[in-house]
């Protein structure tokens, strides 16, 4: 061949291999063809497959706890839950410092409801103690300014603990500020970045800490420097703590700022009163001497956690591992499965009266069978809310089809058919309203469906059913195969149905889903429980695939 | 054509009409009867009510009015599935979820036969369309032909006594309808049996048939076979619609049994055999074949009424020349000579002499 060289390669004209011009060519009508769906793509992408894979990551995402509780987090590491001792004091100081550092922040709440998912009481024991740690260190504030006012100074404070370009920053700034409220000018300047006095961390290391989140807190939350307020009571503890456990060298080494007032403190805080902190926690709640909570917190202590889908599958992680529910507490799996026989039981009733519809459908003449199917569609006009409330009026003891019941004597007027708000309503109104979804498929599939074919089964001598059943069904069965999936997966996930006529008995996974995302919070279980219901509906339509192939599901041509 | 009413009549239609919206009729007055192991053809334009008459036999469509006998007994109220007839659709329908060996046992599973009896039926009866080696493969992945050779068995296995075919060939190729109509021909002969064979294709009815009832506007325009459809058309319409034709329009001038002496528009006498003109003063169409026309002057009888032509043109066909004239005032007169050493090829332009025997010109109704 002339086009090929020596080593089989094919060359185009101009010498190219001809493989790399076609990709060429071809790369081009691609770009063109992906511009053309781009923004449906970037649509399915940021309305779709973004909230599918943030509710994916919600189920199993717990950061909340270490977040907000890392010294207590760190801290129980080294303690025994097996012990059935409540923690240490060292746990409970940690405790006071992430609490009082939270509730100054009002973030302790969420954590008490994370935790209150799982061990109920949490909640209230955290909304408790919020407000007992505010004043837990009041003590020693006291104790700070009995013994010299200058600790009841901001500019001590921030003379001590910050570095002199930062309250030199801080001095100019509450000047400009005064300037300009003076001048009624909007003063719109960001109060300067906290830097910690240098050696001070060294000197007294739990004191620096609670400073410098005293001071990010004063600049972030309120835009305010440390000069503003007086330091929480939680600085006032940590000096003491840090003062009780500096040695006597080290702050008689110490020069810096403020080194009188640090030295007469070290040497009055040996006859300071101070207080256990387990004490004062045991006082504000008695539940922290529950070893249950501490292992609750410990338990979900990790910042991801199988927590959420073991919820959703009626089991509980807790200290001795994965445990079944509490047998009142176990309502999911029979959710699931009440979901599941509902949706398969509509289905079914949907091929039932769809099938007949369908063949009218495709087998009248074109001027009815577009008449019928207006009929057919008239439903997709009206809002669902309007077809299931219709239901509820038919449906209801007083409702339409028992009054005629009654009328006709067919049913006794003391004994009213309860057909709503139960199994029957949700299955009747969801029928009706996932019919069209059916006849549709079911339609298309039959037009394609020659009439010769149930003609030609008769001349060979088949009955009216034979050649129906042996020769129009199985070719209607994609039909039939493409409403099921399409029926089944909107059923499964339905909500607004069971809502209005399911009662307690008629209700889905998806009611339960939607409580939990709208009433009680719990985002992390819905997502699970969601998770789980993709899950189902997939493995459901790989099991169809692999049973009667996906090929063969036709919605229409 | 006489109503043939011989008590060996296998099929027979008995005035039979046919509306399906009750205001026009479709099928007019049918009257038609087929001995057994007859080879009929319904031959006829699209829309002439063939397809209706055949679905009527088979019970798909009920008669409107009239009586249809199968074997003697009247049909009407026989259910299609109890008609043991068989039939070959258009379209072929097999059943496209069935293999070819199921589609072929299936009028054998409604019968109830034993399974190694269907077996032994359906090879027999692949065998016989040379389609044996197919059988486990499905309609889709038969070519054309072949689903028809399978179509045509599967009407057969059930070894039905009459089968009804609806322009079987019609999806074919020229070369594969041409050579399954010999073999469709070949294996109704073999078997036996009686066949309603309808098309729109001439050739496809002449070559295979044994009578052919050409139809057009709901009726039986001439029912004959293929020869004497041919040869003796009996209206202007069977002559037309039957292979290649010239026709010539005038006026009866003199008429009496055997000869009619016809004046055709542009003045010049020509002697026709009279067919439906029976009196002086009628208008008429007169046909004649293009190959009973005599251009040769040394066969020309002189004493005849001749005609002058012009040609117009000369097309050379292999085995036959096709000449172009101007005759009477009709442009697209054909005449067709055979290729023999001694035909004298015409040139354009020229003018010559035409006859022809008084018995090949038919005077038709106009
Ligand atoms: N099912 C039907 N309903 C109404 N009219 C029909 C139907 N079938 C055929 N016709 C009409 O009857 C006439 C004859 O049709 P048909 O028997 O199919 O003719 P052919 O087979 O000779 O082409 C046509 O005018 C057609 O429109
Ligand atoms: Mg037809």
């Amino acid at each position: 061949m002339s086009d090929a060289t020596e080593t089989g390669r094919v060359l185009s004209a101009d010498g190219t291999p001809l493989k790399k011009s076609l990709n060429r060519a071809l790369r081009v009508q691609k770009m063109r063809a992906l511009a053309l769906i781009a923004p449906l793509l970037i649509f399915v992408l940021v309305t779709f497959i973004a909230p599918i894979a943030d509710m994916l990551f919600r189920s199993v995402e717990n950061q909340i706890v270490s977040d907000t509780l890392p010294r207590t987090v760190a801290a129980l590491k080294d303690w025994d839950p097996e012990s059935g001792e409540v923690p240490d004091e060292q746990v409970f100081d940690a405790l006071y410092k992430d609490m009082f550092v939270a509730q100054e922040q009002k973030i302790h709440t969420r954590v008490g409801s994370r935790l209150n998912y799982e061990n109920v009481g949490m909640s209230s024991l955290f909304r408790k103690s919020g407000r007992a740690v505010e004043k837990m260190g009041d003590l020693y504030v006291d104790q700070f300014e009995d013994l010299n006012d200058a600790w009841g100074e901001e500019t001590t404070w921030v003379a001590l603990m910050a570095s002199p370009a930062y309250a030199q920053a801080a001095t100019g700034w509450l000047a400009e500020q005064d300037a300009a409220k003076k001048a009624g000018q909007a003063f719109t300047k960001a109060p300067p970045a906290f830097e910690p006095a240098p050696g001070i961390g060294d000197l007294l290391p739990q004191t620096a800490e609670a400073f410098g989140q005293f001071a990010d807190f004063m600049r972030t939350e309120e835009e305010e420097t440390a000069l503003d307020d007086e330091p929480w009571t939680l600085v006032y503890t940590a000096l003491y703590n840090d003062l009780t456990a500096a040695s006597e060298a080290g702050i008689a080494a110490y020069s810096g700022p403020q080194a009188d007032l640090l030295k007469e403190a070290k040497a009055a805080v040996a006859t300071f009163e101070s207080a256990s902190r387990k004490a004062q926690f045991l006082e504000a709640d008695e539940d922290w001497g529950d070893v249950g909570v501490w292992q609750t917190i410990r338990v979900y202590a990790p910042r991801y956690t199988p927590g959420y889908f073991l919820n959703a599958v009626d089991k509980q992680l807790g200290p001795d591992g994965i445990t079944d529910q509490p047998e009142n507490q176990q309502i999911y799996i029979m959710l699931f499965k009440r979901t599941l026989f509902m949706s398969m039981v509509i289905t079914v009733s949907c091929i039932l009266l769809g099938y007949p519809v369908a063949w009218l459908l495709a087998n009248l003449r074109m001027r009815t069978a577009n008449l019928l199917m207006i009929l057919v569609l008239l439903p997709f006009w009206t809002s669902l809310l309007v077809r299931t409330s219709a239901w509820k009026v038919m449906l209801q003891q007083q409702g339409v089809i028992n009054d005629v019941l009654v009328w006709l004597g067919l049913v006794d007027d003391a004994n009213r058919l309860i057909m709503i708000n139960n199994q029957f309503g949700t299955i009747v109104a969801m029928t009706h309203i996932l019919l069209p979804f059916m006849i549709l498929p079911l339609y298309s599939v039959m037009q394609t469906i020659n009439p010769s074919y149930l003609r030609a089964a008769k001349s060979l001598g088949a009955t009216n059913w034979t050649a129906f059943w042996r020769v129009y069904f199985p070719q209607s069965v994609p039909g039939i195969g493409a409403g099921s999936i399409l029926v089944f997966i909107l059923a499964i996930g339905y909500y607004i149905t069971p809502e209005i006529v399911g009662g307690t008995t008629g209700t889905f996974i998806s009611n339960r889903i939607a409580y939990h995302i709208s009433s009680s919070l719990n985002w992390g279980l819905a997502a699970a429980l969601g998770a789980i219901l993709l899950a189902a509906v997939l493995i459901l339509y790989w099991a169809y695939d692999r049973i009667v192939g996906i090929d063969n599901v036709k919605l229409g041509g | 054509m006489a109503l043939d009413q011989t008590n060996d009549a296998f099929v027979e239609f008995q005035r039979v009409q046919k509306s399906y919206d009750g205001e026009t009729l479709v099928v007019k007055d049918l009257n038609l009867s087929m001995p057994k192991g007859e080879f009929l053809t319904m031959l006829g334009p699209s829309g002439s009510g063939k397809t209706t008459c055949l679905m009527m036999l088979a019970g798909f469509e009920t008669a409107t009015h009239g009586e249809i006998l199968l074997d003697g007994k009247p049909i009407n109220n026989i259910p299609p599935h109890k008609r043991g007839i068989g039939m070959v659709f258009q379209n072929y329908a097999l059943f496209p979820h069935m293999t070819i060996a199921e589609n072929l046992s299936f009028p054998l599973e409604v019968r109830k036969l034993g399974k190694s009896d269907r077996e032994a039926k359906v090879k027999r009866a692949l065998d016989m369309v040379q389609m044996g080696a197919f059988g486990g493969r499905r309609p889709a992945q038969l070519s054309g032909g072949q689903q028809q050779r399978v179509a045509l068995a599967r009407a057969l296995v059930f070894e039905p006594e009459l089968v009804l075919m609806d322009e079987p060939l019609g999806a074919l190729d020229k070369q594969l309808r041409e050579h399954m109509q010999f073999e469709i021909k070949r294996i109704a002969d073999n078997l036996g049996i009686t066949v309603v064979y309808v098309t729109h294709d001439q050739t496809e009815a002449l070559t295979m048939s044994d009578r052919v009832a050409v139809f057009n506007d709901g009726r039986i325009q001439q029912l004959a076979p293929p020869d004497d459809l041919y040869e003796h058309p009996d209206n202007s319409f069977v002559a037309q619609f039957i292979g290649e034709n010239n026709t010539l329009e005038g006026t009866v001038k003199e008429i009496n049994d055997k000869i009619a002496l016809v004046e055709l528009d542009d003045g010049e006498l020509i002697d026709c055999m009279p067919v439906n003109v029976s009196k002086p003063g009628e208008r008429t169409r007169v046909s004649i074949r293009p190959e009973r026309v005599e251009t040769r002057k040394e066969r020309l009888n002189p004493d005849a009424h001749l005609l002058k032509a012009e040609v117009l043109e000369f097309i050379y066909m292999g085995d036959i020349f096709r000449t172009r004239l101007r005759v009477a005032g009709n442009d697209d007169f054909i005449v067709k000579t055979r290729n023999a050493p001694d035909t004298v090829r015409l040139t354009p332009g020229e003018t010559i002499e035409i006859g022809w025997l008084p018995e090949d010109c038919r005077a038709l109704d106009a």
